[in-house]
């Protein structure tokens, strides 16, 4: 019987058999922390294994990017919680100037094709757009993971997903996503494993692999993969300094839990309203809500070709008086990117607030906190009640966020 | 050893229609805002604290009691801190259709028993599961009965990993006597 991408990840990484429904202890390539999670996990192993050292401390990093940096006495604390931790046992720290710690391990080499990486964060996933394994674990997984390397998990079923058809010229890779959002809603995936077929996908970019990668989280699912590796994505890791790029591919004969083939011929930009990310409507039908603020950021669309796509809808033009445009760079290589290019200028000259790298943006850290009644349009991945303050959140792709805080108002970059 | 049976009053978690909530978000369950905390007494106090007509939960409920929820609950982030919210509060057990599976990973390492059970939305549905109800589970053998209307259901079994973790008390016993 062939194995899915998912099946030959684990076997490669276990010594027990691998099947569906299977719970096997799992090796891990990368175990990481956050300065969310991180301090717990430094409670539990401290706790736990006293002063003994972590399993392999060139497999284990701490990343902060929640709070970075702390704007709040107590993050401040639990960062340097970790940093001793860190510094006791010579692990690494990606710090606060680093930005988004998934997006830093993809940069850094760490999280590569066929590799199992954790980490404390839900969006952990996201390495799927590379290849690799990667799982969001709560503090107790990940200080077991620190101290034994090991982790146990149930092998997912996977689901087949075929896309027919191409969408239209103005849908995005987060537009695609928000589709699927929609039809997928939290059931098909999940608890299981995904892999991505077809043209529309596998034409994606590695920003766009990203942007879909990161919500199948909000699909409820396991990991996203899209095997084919398509034309520019091997040009994109190469210019991260990823050479070596050989993603797992299923066998011919893998067997599926359930084979889904949907239609995106003709696909336009779509929204996600409140009170969820698979609440996804066509944008024309959002079109004319009024807007008070605007985020494109996040580990969903903050890559340099994210804010490329909002630079080109705002160029020359000013955000709306009274309208606060938030920006906020994945990483700090990002960031460069976006000041070499000169990105960063025609956002600053459209009005754009902008930001260090990090999470600012989603969580309750800066950037991104909305007032009660306030209307904001995001690049990120949720919107649920109350996440990122009391205002509702609309989800749409960079250009979309752009064109609406130029009008005021839920806009079609079309129209702009 | 621990035992796996539990005996409490029920909490059921409806919507202002009387419909079992889905998808019940850690933001909903504990909020980010207290991300920081991170001794575990203090967290009870937020649980459900921003879920729309539960946000008083954690005064009303007492140890022992045992929730049923709707499907995919505790989507989204990856915080301990909601499942560590319930232990504070001494809730015995959450049962549900299904649960996200970094939120149930985080309840079997902390020897906190989530028991899966497709049955229990068809039970509400029928008003056969009722907030203030006598109920008793054995989460092992997928064992339930309502003891107030007097009858029997099924849950799904706890698998092997579960049931050894939840015995041994949490994931780094567990570890220990695994060796």
């Amino acid at each position: 019987m062939g194995r899915t991408v998912i099946e030959k990840i684990i076997q490669a990484h276990t010594q027990d058999d691998v099947a569906p429904g299977r719970v096997v202890w799992l090796g891990l390539d990368v175990r990481t922390a956050r300065d969310f999670g991180g301090p717990n996990v430094v409670k539990h192993f401290e706790r736990e294994y006293g002063g003994a050292a972590p399993a392999d401390v060139r497999k284990t990093f701490f990343t902060f990017d929640l709070c970075a940096p702390a704007c709040t006495l107590k993050y401040a604390d639990n960062q340097q919680a970790c940093r001793d931790f860190a510094r006791k046992h010579g692990v690494e720290v990606y710090d606060v100037d680093r930005g988004i710690g998934t997006h830093t391990l993809i940069e850094e080499g760490l999280a590569r094709p066929g590799s199992t990486v954790v980490g404390t964060d839900s969006h952990m996933n996201i390495l799927g757009a590379v290849g690799s394994f990667g799982q969001g674990m709560g503090d107790v997984d990940i200080a077991f993971a620190f101290k034994t390397g090991l982790t146990w998990f149930e092998v997912p079923e996977t689901v087949k997903v075929v896309l027919k058809g191409r969408p239209g010229p103005g849908a995005t890779a987060k537009d695609l996503t928000l589709f699927l959002c929609r039809e997928l809603g939290t059931k098909t995936l999940a608890l299981r494993a995904a892999e991505f077929y077809g043209p529309a996908v596998e034409g994606l970019d590695f920003a766009g692999r990203v942007t879909l990668c990161s919500m199948i989280t909000e699909m409820a699912g396991i990991i996203g993969f899209i095997p084919e590796p398509g034309p520019s994505l091997g040009q994109d890791l190469a210019a991260l300094g990823i050479r070596e790029f050989a993603p797992t591919a299923a066998d011919p004969d893998a067997a599926y839990a359930e084979v889904v083939e949907l239609d995106v011929e003709g696909l336009g930009p779509q929204v996600a309203v409140p009170p969820s990310p698979n609440a996804v409507r066509p944008l024309a039908e959002v079109r004319g809500l009024k807007v008070d603020s605007g985020f494109i950021g996040s580990c969903t669309n903050g890559r340099t070709e994210d804010f490329d796509a909002a630079a080109a809808v705002l160029r020359g033009r000013k955000v709306r008086p009274g309208v606060m445009l938030k920006v906020v760079p994945a990483t700090r290589r990002v960031y460069d990117e976006l000041l070499r290019t000169g990105i960063l200028q025609d956002l600053f000259e459209s009005g754009a607030i902008v930001l260090n790298p990090g999470c600012g943006g989603c969580a309750e850290g800066h950037a991104g906190l909305t007032g009660k009644g306030e209307v904001q349009v995001s690049t990120g991945n949720r919107n649920f009640p109350g996440k990122q303050g009391k205002g509702p959140v609309y989800l749409a792709s960079p250009e979309v966020v752009a064109a609406s805080c130029l009008k005021g108002e839920v806009a079609d970059p079309e129209e702009v | 050893m621990r035992t796996t049976t539990h005996r409490g009053r029920l909490w059921v978690l409806l919507d202002e229609a009387g419909r079992l909530i889905e998808d019940i978000d850690t933001d909903q369950i504990f909020h980010n805002a207290h991300l920081h905390l991170t001794e575990v007494a203090q967290m009870g106090a937020f649980a459900l604290g921003n879920l729309e007509g539960w946000k008083d939960f954690s005064r009303r409920a007492g140890p022992g009691d045992l929730i049923v929820a709707g499907r995919n609950f505790g989507a989204g982030s990856s915080r301990q801190q909601a499942v560590d919210c319930f232990l504070a509060l001494g809730i015995g057990s959450i049962l549900a259709p299904s649960f996200s599976a970094i939120y149930f990973r985080n309840a079997v390492n902390s020897g906190f028993p989530v028991v899966r059970g497709a049955e229990v939305e068809t039970l509400v549905g029928r008003g056969k599961l009722r907030t203030g109800d006598d109920l008793e589970i054995d989460a092992a053998s997928g064992r339930g009965r309502n003891h107030s209307l007097g009858f029997d259901f099924v849950l799904e079994p706890m698998s092997g990993v579960q049931v050894d973790i939840f015995r041994a008390g949490d994931l780094f016993k567990y570890g220990r006597e695994r060796g």
